[in-house]
């Protein structure tokens, strides 16, 4: 019973999905490029570099990258604090 | 501990992955790749060492003073270059027309050229830095857990 | 009918989503359910990065790049970030079943359900 209803509902949730994806626009020509054919004309005269993705992800959302090497650096020491084996000492009567 | 073939093919191929890991990042801002992508390179390679070699024999090397500090230094850099053009807004990218990284290319396709690219070379090691620090202390700290011991001081 | 057959790249991504969503629901091994995930965010990365491409585009480079159209930048930036936070997650859920298997010498997830003391 309670499989034949979970079933149900992941083939109504599939369903909804891929309903939702015959509603973006045609797969080849995105609608509104206006932000990205400004990054992609004026990238090498204002960062100097020649990788347009370089300088999206370092130079125009610097912050993002700060927050994504943030999070690196706590699940870092996060798993480096579960992973200690602890000593029970023994206690005195 | 695998058979001697193993051992003997691992360290020599290490030199290359390494070279290889390195290149990626350092050339991240002529190329696709970056600090990311470099890291998980190196990584690689140091997975396969410790699969072909056991993992008693890298609590002497790679200790946790010294894995916490490589890590801790490449986020502390990346900050610093944040705040060095503090002067017009956070995150400007100040190296532009200076003399160490700032040339600026000329307009359209072309063949790259290595020291251009304002603060974008330095950021890239900085992040490689980072990523390899923290993914090989997070490997290392799973590998001797399920032994029963712990990383030494 | 055609409409599906343009936008095939949008579907398989939705497809692929969805096989996630089954292995979540309905599988028991706590391995499994950490695939599962892994699975969920492999799909949204496809799609995120099928949203941003120009028909006979190149890749946003100028190193000696063909004359052309470029495809957009903004996506694939965002699904770089995306991938590390996802490998992040990854390594602290993998930590916790290392700590639920030794706490309770099992891997199913319908026989460590209360917490004991």
């Amino acid at each position: 019973m309670r499989t034949v209803t979970g079933l149900i509902l992941l083939l109504v949730l599939v369903a909804f999905l891929v309903s939702g994806m015959l509603l973006i626009h045609p797969f080849g020509n995105p609608s509104p490029t206006d932000m990205d054919d400004y990054i992609i004309e004026n990238a090498q005269n204002q960062t100097g570099s020649n990788s347009v993705v370089a300088s999206v992800v370092f130079d125009y959302r610097g912050f993002d990258t700060l927050g994504e090497a943030t999070i690196l650096f706590t699940a870092v020491t996060g798993v480096l604090l579960l992973l200690r084996t602890v000593k029970h000492k023994k206690e005195n009567p | 501990m695998l058979s001697k073939i193993v051992r003997t093919v691992a360290n020599q191929l290490i030199v290359f992955i390494l070279i290889f890991g390195l290149y990626v990042i350092a050339h991240g801002h002529l190329t696709p790749g970056g600090g990311f992508q470099g890291g998980a390179v190196v990584v690689s390679g140091v997975v396969m060492l410790l699969v072909a070699f056991s993992s008693k024999d890298f609590k002497k090397s790679l200790r946790e003073r010294l894995l916490t500090i490589m890590e801790s230094t490449g986020a502390l850099i990346f900050a610093i270059l944040g705040f060095g053009g503090l002067g017009t807004v956070f995150f400007y990218n100040f190296l532009v027309g200076s003399p160490i990284f700032g040339r600026i290319p000329p307009t359209g396709p072309g063949p790259g050229d290595f020291w251009t690219g304002g603060f974008i070379p330095l950021m890239n090691f900085a992040v490689g830095l980072k990523v390899i620090a923290g993914l090989s202390a997070v490997i290392l700290a799973i590998a001797l857990f399920a032994r029963g011991e712990e990383m030494e001081e | 009918m055609e409409h599906i057959a343009h936008n095939f790249p949008f579907i398989a991504s939705a497809l692929l989503m969805g096989i996630a969503f089954y292995i979540i629901l309905f599988k028991k091994n706590l391995i499994k359910l950490i695939m599962g995930i892994g699975m969920l965010s492999s799909g949204v990365n496809l799609f995120i990065v099928a949203l941003g491409y120009r028909t006979g585009g190149n890749a946003p480079i100028y190193t000696d790049v063909p004359p052309g159209p470029m495809v957009l930048s903004v996506p694939q930036a965002l699904t770089l970030t995306s991938i590390v936070i996802n490998v992040a997650v990854l390594a602290l859920m993998l930590t916790m079943v290392i700590h639920t298997y030794r706490h309770t010498g099992t891997l199913d997830s319908e026989k460590s359900r209360r917490l004991k003391g």
